[in-house]
């Protein structure tokens, strides 16, 4: 009985799932178009000339694509009295980001190791001391690291900013390694420490190639934190040794001159290519990173 | 010897970077905390002398519009955020054949900088050629879109840029969480015949407390934390206008020289960070344990 109401029913039903169904594409796609639009935007933006972008409407495409914008905002636009772009900030970035995510992905493996594997009394508490300094605000420490920078002769240096997102990396590091390292069985380390194997023995050779995965979503997780990095990058940094991102927030906010939103929008793209590279080649490793992220905040 | 350094070797391995964290998170906060005590301006003096910066502070005006603009930016931020995020990853979890491409359009803006962000929408949401003029041109020439220049507004434009890039990082957390309930009891849903949105409303959603919890605790503390996007965008302004704690204490530490002021409102806002993650970090180790 109800098997054949259920399928005299089916037909106007599967006409109400396809409704549903078009509604739904609907709204994905519009959705889409919110995310995408503000890039679509920028891209187009930056492609047309200025007396295009006057005249012309927001979201038209470009009628005379022009590669002006992105050569002047690489080489020529000016961050406060230098004109020569954002081509010495973006290598600074460089300078900056490798060496910090390199140091802090280390220390993290090696912590992480410890605080897993090596478990001794009061190593809990280490971590939660560690883990804690993930969630404050850093302006709390702003003024004290100032001047720290200052008494160790690093103000306004590369090397100053490094040491800082190494210092203030730790935390998320360790977490991500010491979560990932807990999984695997401390039999294995029992058994490597029979047979003679020390601390570092069996790290090098048993829990460094395990580690690739995790090795991958905390380099990822540190290089988009460090490369977007606003903060200590405007609080640290000197003229000449300021990051890409403050470089950018410069030309932006500077109200001298003729405004060029073209290359405005130029010198945005190019701060974000890096990250929106990583981003588009490694999105899985990223999203893992956030999720795992989201325990510490 | 080789015996005593060998079951000591993790200790000094954990050392160096237990030692920096003793002095940069901890001995950094007592510093702050010792200075914000004192009547330090330009230059920090060691000598306390009360209460007199917070009393200073919570006197300020821009302070109060700080707070205020924190609860109002927080709050819508949080909020919406969270409902987008839940309501795309219901839709993305209809078995959609391009939930790649979608997901990846979703999330995209979570990899970039905030000042990226406020950059865009600046741009976008500027009232002489951005949206407002494209929408005029269209034929509607009493459209108005300029929150960005409105002081009673401009903190809502933060809202929009805010939750355009946090939205798709809800949605991926949902989404996980979607996926992590137990196939077999929707299956028996489906089978006794309740309505989706019934299996959504009384099975799936409650059954992701945790994940509304994890996802708050990470919105409040970027809103808490929001000074890139502000400075991008609004630069604070109009006037005061879009000022957050953060902008405030960067303000006195940088450009007014006001150490007493900088430290006390950087210690109010660890006071605000910490009554939300506390208790939650609290949990979570607990749970670890269990």
């Amino acid at each position: 009985m109800t098997d054949f109401t259920q399928s005299y029913t089916a037909p106007r039903r599967s006409f109400g799932q396809l409704a549903l169904r078009w509604l739904l594409f609907t709204l994905l796609g519009l959705f889409a178009l919110f995310y995408l639009m503000p890039l679509f935007v920028m891209v187009t933006t930056s492609l047309k000339s200025l007396e295009e972008i006057r005249t012309g409407s927001l979201v038209a495409l470009p009628r005379d694509v022009t590669f002006e914008a992105w050569s002047t905002a690489w080489s020529g636009t000016c961050t406060g009295v230098k004109c020569e772009g954002l081509r010495p900030y973006f290598w600074n970035s460089v300078l900056m980001t490798v060496p910090a995510v390199f140091l802090a992905t280390l220390l993290g493996a090696v912590n992480g190791y410890v605080i897993a594997q090596w478990r001794f009394k009061g190593a809990n508490l280490i971590f939660a001391m560690m883990l804690f300094g993930c969630f404050i605000p850093f302006q709390v420490v702003l003024l004290p690291m100032a001047r720290s920078l200052g008494i160790l002769g690093l103000a306004g240096s590369i090397p100053g900013l490094i040491f800082v997102h190494v210092i203030y990396g730790i935390g998320f590091t360790t977490l991500f390694f010491r979560n990932y390292y807990v999984t695997i069985p401390a039999e294995l380390t029992k058994a490597a420490k029979v047979d003679g194997a020390g601390f570092f023995r069996i790290f090098w050779s048993i829990f460094l190639p395990l580690s690739l995965p995790i090795v991958v979503v905390t380099v990822i997780w540190q290089f988009t934190n460090i490369w977007n990095d606003f903060l200590f990058g405007v609080s640290f940094s000197q003229a000449g040794t300021q990051p890409v991102t403050v470089a950018l927030n410069n030309i932006v906010n500077s109200t001298t001159g003729v405004k060029e939103y073209n290359v405005d929008m130029a010198a945005a793209i190019i701060a974000a290519l890096p990250t929106l590279l990583v981003y588009v080649v490694a999105g899985k490793y990223f999203i893992r990173g956030l999720t795992a992220g989201s325990v510490k905040g | 010897m080789t015996e005593w350094l060998e079951r000591h070797v993790p200790k000094m391995v954990l050392a160096p970077s237990f030692v920096a964290v003793l002095i940069f998170v901890y001995g950094f906060i007592i510093w702050t905390g010792w200075v914000s005590l004192t009547r330090s301006k330009l230059m920090p003096k060691y000598e306390i002398k009360g209460v007199i910066q917070y009393e200073r502070l919570f006197a300020s005006p821009r302070w109060d519009t700080a707070m205020d603009n924190l609860f109002i930016f927080g709050g819508l931020f949080i909020g919406i955020s969270l409902i987008l995020g839940l309501f795309l990853a219901i839709l993305l979890d209809q078995k959609i054949r391009a939930e790649g491409v979608l997901r990846t359009i979703y999330l995209y803006p979570m990899a970039l900088s905030m000042i990226v962000t406020g950059t865009a929408w600046k741009w976008i949401m500027n009232p002489g050629l951005g949206i407002e003029a494209t929408v005029r041109n269209w034929g509607f020439e009493s459209f108005t879109f300029n929150w960005i220049t409105d002081p009673k507004m401009a903190i809502y434009a933060v809202v929009i840029a805010a939750v355009w890039q946090a939205s798709g990082f809800v949605m991926a957390l949902f989404l996980a969480g979607l996926r992590s309930v137990d196939e077999e009891i929707i299956k028996a849903a489906q089978v006794d015949g309740i309505p989706t949105w019934r299996i959504y409303s009384a099975i799936i959603i409650p059954s992701m407390a945790p994940i509304f919890l994890s996802a708050f605790i990470v919105l409040a503390h970027l809103a808490i934390k929001s000074f890139d996007l502000v400075i991008a965008l609004t630069g604070g302004g109009p006037g005061y206008a879009t000022d957050l704690p953060a902008t405030y204490m960067y303000a006195m530490a940088f450009s007014r020289g006001d150490i007493g002021q900088a430290a006390s409102s950087a210690m109010v806002m660890m006071g605000v960070v910490f009554t939300i993650v506390v208790p939650y970090l609290y949990s979570e180790l607990r749970a670890k344990h269990d």
